[in-house]
């Protein structure tokens, strides 16, 4: 029964999918069911999450071929964090989607879709081969692809094509990665390629692999200079669209170059450099890109790249203290960041529009939405005891041990500009005085909609919002959780002693 | 024949980025499928090329006992070309898609995603 507890949110999400494809046009069955679901798969990821954290780390193999041949399945202690913050924001945008999405777009299959992406990323989070990993990343790509062109218009289409074909490339380069390990190991899964790896003399090859994986990843993450489909992209599509990419979608990047470069390329002086120079360039140009925009949308997914640096930072300098920071900073960033994006589908919904020039007033007109949305807008930031604050006292304690001080200056720079940012948009949206708008009369106002129907606005904001006051207020447990999950990848002969032996 | 399908799959990635690179539409979906045929080469080049020993175990044997065809690339490359199949037609449908709404197929004016709104 427990054995393949690992498997079952897989199948719930595959599950949801299929039914909710039979019930096509049925748009109120396909809301509710969606959203029982989704409730469904919070409940099994927390069993998932509990059951790992108390027995470590399990595994199951395919067809029950042993390890290095058949396909494995592998949680520990990172996979079951990220599979439940995955069915946390999944539930969120799921009950969001069921209030914001137009009908029309509902119509063509947006929720199956929907299931099918959050089944990719459940896959990506808990296999244990790298060219499963390949195939959950296209689940993934396709299920976006889907969702970021539904409804087809203009700007939807463009940003589309560009984020179709910067995807599509890192997928190429990726496959080509995982071709060059092929030929240098014969293995392809991740344990077993630890310790083949380990054992080639020819270490060039192996850094030009390395460097493979790192641009294939690093497009999908969005770091610099690899990050240019980000912004163009991502204010296009349905407001709940772009929460869960903005969650979830450059996180599974990360989870990818954290689980590469900690079990396959370990300890190698060049790739740290390259990953340290990178995580700087995009803490700085990210920051700065955000600085001009003017569309809140833009300006968070500007926002998406600058912060993705810290996760690269702490990955960079490689020390279990500065691990511990980027995993503590990838699970603020899920909730805070998809919470984000509904928060500006929240405002947009108010107002008619997400420029910041033409905004105003919402403080004044909306004082309880203004209180609700300055946690996630704070938690950003990370003043103190708000969630973001805490994964940085490790990463800048991490840094002044490794003697990197441009880390740590580019962090604090970093921090600084969020603060600008987010308090320049506090003051433009929600103090500043509101300029009266052209009435759009076939427009969904907030004003005008019927309470239960602001409620799935309301409700998932605040979901979010109490995950991220429990990060900032229960520091201390999160913190234990990124030191065990800093410990697990950085003393990695426990996972794959676990993968290859089927220990019992 | 090493030398020779090596020097293949240079040509096709190189020239599938290089259609990528260029400004329309069309182009770039050309680019896509050469660049995924390279790489699905690639993986069948890596895997060792072998000729007439397809991964059988004889009768009389319990391992093999000489060099054989090893089956693994070729799953991938299946599994991959299944995948890049599906990726592609999704590909043309987007670009006719961008092509009737946008009215152009150079990508140097698709910037309405730039503007500042």
């Amino acid at each position: 029964m427990t054995q393949q507890l690992i498997l079952y949110p897989l199948f719930l999400q595959i599950a949801i999918g299929i039914i909710l494809l039979f019930a096509w046009s049925r748009i109120r069955f396909q809301k509710v069911f969606s959203i029982f679901g989704s409730i469904l798969s919070v409940i099994l990821a927390g069993w998932l999450f509990y059951y790992i954290w108390n027995f470590g780390t399990q595994t199951v193999q395919a067809g029950d071929w042993p390890a290095p041949f058949g396909i494995t399945f592998v949680a520990d202690t990172l996979s079951a964090t990220l599979v439940l913050l995955t069915a946390i924001a999944g539930l969120a945008v799921s009950i969001f989607s069921a209030g914001s999405v137009l009908r029309d777009r509902l119509r063509f299959g947006y929720f199956p879709i929907f299931h099918f992406l959050l089944l990719g990323l459940n896959g990506a989070f808990l296999t244990g081969d790298i060219f499963n990993l390949y195939v959950w990343f296209e689940i993934i790509i396709i299920s976006s692809f889907v969702l970021i062109t539904i409804g087809g218009e203009k700007a939807q289409l463009e940003g589309a094509v560009k984020y179709f074909t910067l995807n599509i490339l890192a997928s190429m380069i990726f496959l080509t990665a995982i071709a060059v390990l092929y030929g240098l190991t014969g293995s392809l899964n991740m344990a077993d390629l630890a310790g083949k790896i380990a054992a080639i003399e020819n270490r060039g090859l192996v850094q030009i692999t390395g460097i493979l994986f790192l641009i294939g990843f690093g497009i999908k993450a969005g770091v610099f200079p690899l990050y240019f489909w980000l912004p163009a992209s991502y204010h296009t599509p349905p407001f709940a669209v772009s929460a869960i990419f903005g969650g979830l979608l450059t996180k599974v990047g990360v989870y990818a170059l954290l689980r590469v470069f900690t079990l396959i390329f370990t300890g190698d002086a060049l790739l740290d450099n390259i990953l340290m120079v990178i995580a700087i360039l995009t803490l700085v140009s990210g920051g700065i890109g955000a600085l001009v925009q003017n569309n809140m949308r833009k300006v968070f997914s500007y926002l998406i790249i600058c912060h993705i640096g810290y996760m690269i930072a702490g990955l960079g300098m490689f020390t279990e203290i500065a691990i511990a920071g980027a995993i503590f900073y990838l699970i603020h960033d899920i909730i805070v960041k998809t919470n984000l994006f509904m928060l500006s589908g929240v405002i947009y919904r108010i107002k008619g529009t997400n420029s910041m020039r033409d905004l105003g007033g919402i403080y004044a007109k909306w004082p309880k939405i203004s209180l609700l949305l300055f946690i996630p807008l704070f938690s950003l930031v990370g003043i103190p005891p708000l969630s973001g604050f805490w994964p940085k006292i490790n990463l800048i304690k991490a840094g002044f041990s490794g003697g990197s001080y441009i880390t740590v200056a580019a962090i604090i720079f970093a921090s600084f500009i969020t603060l600008v940012i987010i308090a320049r948009l506090w003051s433009e949206v929600f103090w500043k005085e509101g300029k009266e708008l052209p009435f759009r009369s076939n427009f969904g106002y907030f004003s005008k909609m019927k309470n239960y129907k602001r409620l799935q606005f309301i409700v998932p904001v605040t979901l979010l919002s109490i995950v991220s006051l429990y990060i900032g207020f229960g520091a201390e447990h999160i913190q234990e959780l990124s030191a065990r999950i800093a410990d697990e990848l950085v003393n990695n002969q426990g996972y794959i002693d676990t993968v290859l032996n089927m220990k019992k | 024949m090493e030398i020779l399908l090596a020097i293949m799959i240079g040509v096709l990635y190189a020239s599938g980025i290089y259609m990528m690179l260029r400004r329309s539409l069309v182009k770039l979906i050309i680019g896509i499928i050469l660049l995924g045929n390279g790489a699905n080469l690639l993986i069948f080049f890596l895997g060792r090329i072998t000729k007439g020993a397809p991964p059988i175990i004889p009768a009389d044997g319990k391992v093999f006992s000489e060099a054989f065809a090893d089956p693994v690339p070729q799953a991938l490359i299946l599994t991959a070309i299944v995948i890049s199949f599906g990726l592609q037609s999704f590909a043309i449908v987007l670009v006719k898609r961008a092509h009737t709404v946008v009215r152009t197929d150079d990508l140097d004016e698709m910037n309405a995603t730039d503007e500042d709104s």
